[in-house]
């Protein structure tokens, strides 16, 4: 096979609802057979609009859908082979667990000693086998999710789709659950599509991370690379970990800059082949963990940008503490430091320190 | 900041007292007020028509007031015999079809308009609107507008006819109504998950809408039934030559001077609380084998 069957593109992809305002606007993506895709985006963005256009329960306003190669706009969903699994489950409140998950099998007509002997074997591989006979009310959260996921999977599809499939658990659940999703997706062998709004959870589990806003792609690929490389400030504080600042070009000198910003002095940033000029206003992203706080007269290392800067307060988180720094500007500024560096020697609040970072970690934004 | 610590403490305390208060069994006075209140109003309810059951129980020298003369089922069988009494039988049965006939309509037709009202459409509102005015409309002159209307256009008035157009009148806005409140709990991604799994829209109602809307369904039933079977301010001008049950009863306490009479009001009754039985312990049976619901987002 030329184009493998679970491989997704979305071509000029727009969706109106009034004709005016579009929420999904020209999206262009490709996604690889067998990929674990994840849509990130703050409420509202048109991730979930997508989600639902690709499972056929919406119609785009243009644009194309290819699955395995071929365009499926209009299709009813189980021509699409996708198989969609809904924010809330929506399982069936008055079947029970086994009936919800061979509800697909049913209406497709097969008997039931068959559907039964299929589901069954659903069953075991999402370790429900005891509640078989349960009705989805009397199932905790996670145990939902499950069923879910089975009744989805029955079908065999090329592409699951899942609505923010976690939000309904509590967090303990959700990490929980979380790899239970992965381990499922690598088990089954096709390409999972995952509408969320946790950064944590994107990167956690995808291979493929789109980044969302205002119905538009700001930028796709691998987990770490969206994470440690945001191309704009959106991605970077969607994403967290970093701290951003602007300012505008003091001097270019070969291929660094030097930033100017009100409180800032000769903060060096390595240009990395982007085009800029003296004036221009320009956002640089540091991240947080890389940051070291030194205290006032320490000798810095050689090649290393720092910024005085003075403690505002301290959070424990565990593996790390997160020190809050006077704001740059109207930016916030959070130095991670490692547990044991910082209790090596604790800051108080009020404390003035030196917040520095080797220059060439700094990352010009566009 | 600062309100927080302070509110803590009293909402320890409350905690604590809402916990301790039923161990110790004392109930404030007002529990017992509202006691005797509620004792009073079914009191007031069923004694009026408890002496009717009572007084209908009495044996051939049975007379219309109390003290009660002998006990025996004569008034029964003289209400199923005597032709003097009027057409009980006849009545009864026709009101009983009736009954059955408007609530297989006002069922069909409630959850055909919920479903079509589970999205907005043009002119919704007045739809909505209208419905709600036939509900408050005075029954006895709707009635007799209906017998006016069939007149008018020269179609004998009939219990199957101008008779059950003017009780759906009456019973479709409740049904509607009943269907509405069952329909906000429906979950629409259900319908779109049984669409997702292939099924067919006569699929996704057949399997999975009428089996989740059942309970309400019921309720809709029960209603279409009970408010047909003793209806009487529409049926009035519009039954035609034969009278309904309730219609019956009126002219029976215009003519009949026997404790028939009372014993027809029993038999009544008891039909009433069957059928009321009958729909609420489905409903139960249908809930308690469906256990919690699943919570909805």
């Amino acid at each position: 096979m030329a184009i493998q069957r679970g491989a997704i593109e979305l071509a000029g992809l727009t969706k109106s609802y009034d004709g005016v305002t579009p929420v999904v606007q020209g999206v262009n993506l490709k996604i690889p057979d067998g990929a674990y895709c994840c849509f990130l985006g703050p409420s509202g963005c048109g991730k979930t609009t997508i989600l639902r256009m690709i499972a056929g329960h919406e119609d785009p306003t243009d644009g194309e859908i290819l699955i395995g190669g071929e365009n499926v706009v209009g299709l009813p969903p189980v021509e699409r082979g996708t198989a969609m699994m809904f924010q809330s489950y929506a399982l069936f409140p008055h079947l029970s667990v086994r009936d919800n998950i061979a509800f697909a099998l049913r209406v497709r007509g097969q008997d039931k000693a068959e559907r039964y002997r299929l589901t069954d074997a659903m069953i075991e591989k999402v370790r429900l086998t005891e509640l078989r006979d349960r009705l989805p009310g009397q199932l905790s959260g996670g145990q939902q999710q499950r069923v879910a996921l089975a009744r989805a999977a029955i079908t065999e599809p090329r592409v699951l789709l899942l609505d923010e499939p976690l939000s309904a658990l509590d967090e303990q659940l959700r990490i929980q659950m979380r790899s239970e999703l992965r381990r499922m997706q690598r088990e089954l062998g096709i390409t999972f599509i995952h509408v969320t709004h946790s950064q944590l959870e994107a990167i956690a589990l995808a291979d493929i991370v789109v980044v969302m806003e205002k119905g538009q792609i700001k930028q796709s690929g691998a987990a770490r690379d969206v994470y440690a490389a945001p191309k704009d400030r959106y991605v970077a504080e969607f994403l967290g970990g970093q701290n951003v600042f602007s300012g505008r070009v003091g001097t270019v000198n070969g291929d660094r800059i030097v930033l100017q910003a009100s409180e800032m002095k000769q903060v060096a940033i390595p240009l990395c082949g982007a085009r800029v000029k003296q004036g221009d206003a320009i956002d640089v992203a540091v991240r947080r963990d890389d940051i070291n706080l030194l205290r006032p007269g320490a000798t810095l290392a050689g090649d290393t940008s720092s910024l005085a800067s003075r403690v505002m307060g301290i959070e424990y988180q565990g593996n790390f503490v997160k020190v809050m720094l006077d704001p740059v500007g109207s930016d916030e500024f959070v130095a991670y430091v490692p547990e044991r560096t910082f209790f090596h020697d604790p800051l108080d609040i009020g404390d003035v320190v030196m917040a520095a970072w080797p220059a060439d970690h700094a990352r010009l934004l566009a | 900041m600062s309100a927080a610590p302070a509110a803590m403490p009293a909402a320890k305390t409350h905690a604590k007292r809402r916990a301790i208060a039923p161990s110790k069994g004392r109930r404030p006075w007002t529990f017992y007020a509202l006691t005797a209140l509620f004792v009073f109003y079914v009191l007031a309810l069923y004694g009026p028509m408890i002496c009717i059951y009572i007084l209908s129980f009495q044996d051939v020298r049975g007379g219309l007031v109390f003290p009660m003369k002998g006990f025996s089922l004569h008034w029964f069988v003289d209400l199923f015999t005597q032709v003097r009494t009027g057409d009980v039988k006849g009545a009864f049965s026709r009101s009983i079809k009736l009954a059955i006939l408007v609530t297989a309509i006002t069922v069909v037709v409630s959850f055909l308009s919920a479903m079509a009202f589970r999205r907005r459409f043009p002119g919704d509102n007045i739809v909505f609107a209208l419905m709600i005015g036939s509900l408050v409309a005075p029954g006895l002159v709707l009635g007799i507008g209906v017998g006016l209307m069939f007149n008018f256009l020269g179609i004998d008035t009939s219990w199957w006819g101008s008779a059950l157009g003017a009780q759906l009148s009456w019973t479709l806005p409740f049904g509607v109504l009943v269907m509405f409140a069952v329909m906000s709990r429906f979950n629409p991604a259900w319908e779109e998950a049984a669409y997702d799994l292939g099924a067919t829209r006569w699929q996704t109602i057949r399997l999975v809408i009428v089996p989740v809307l059942a309970p309400g369904l019921v309720a809709v039933a029960l209603f279409g039934f009970t408010l047909s079977y003793d209806e009487f301010a529409r049926t009035l001008q519009t039954a035609g030559p034969q009278n309904t049950l309730p219609l019956e009863i009126w002219s029976m306490t215009m003519n009949v001077t026997s404790p028939s009479l009372y014993a027809l009001g029993t038999v009544t009754t008891v039909i009433s609380f069957l059928v009321i039985g009958i729909s609420l312990g489905t409903i139960v049976l249908m809930q308690k084998r469906r256990g919690q619901r699943a919570p909805m987002h």
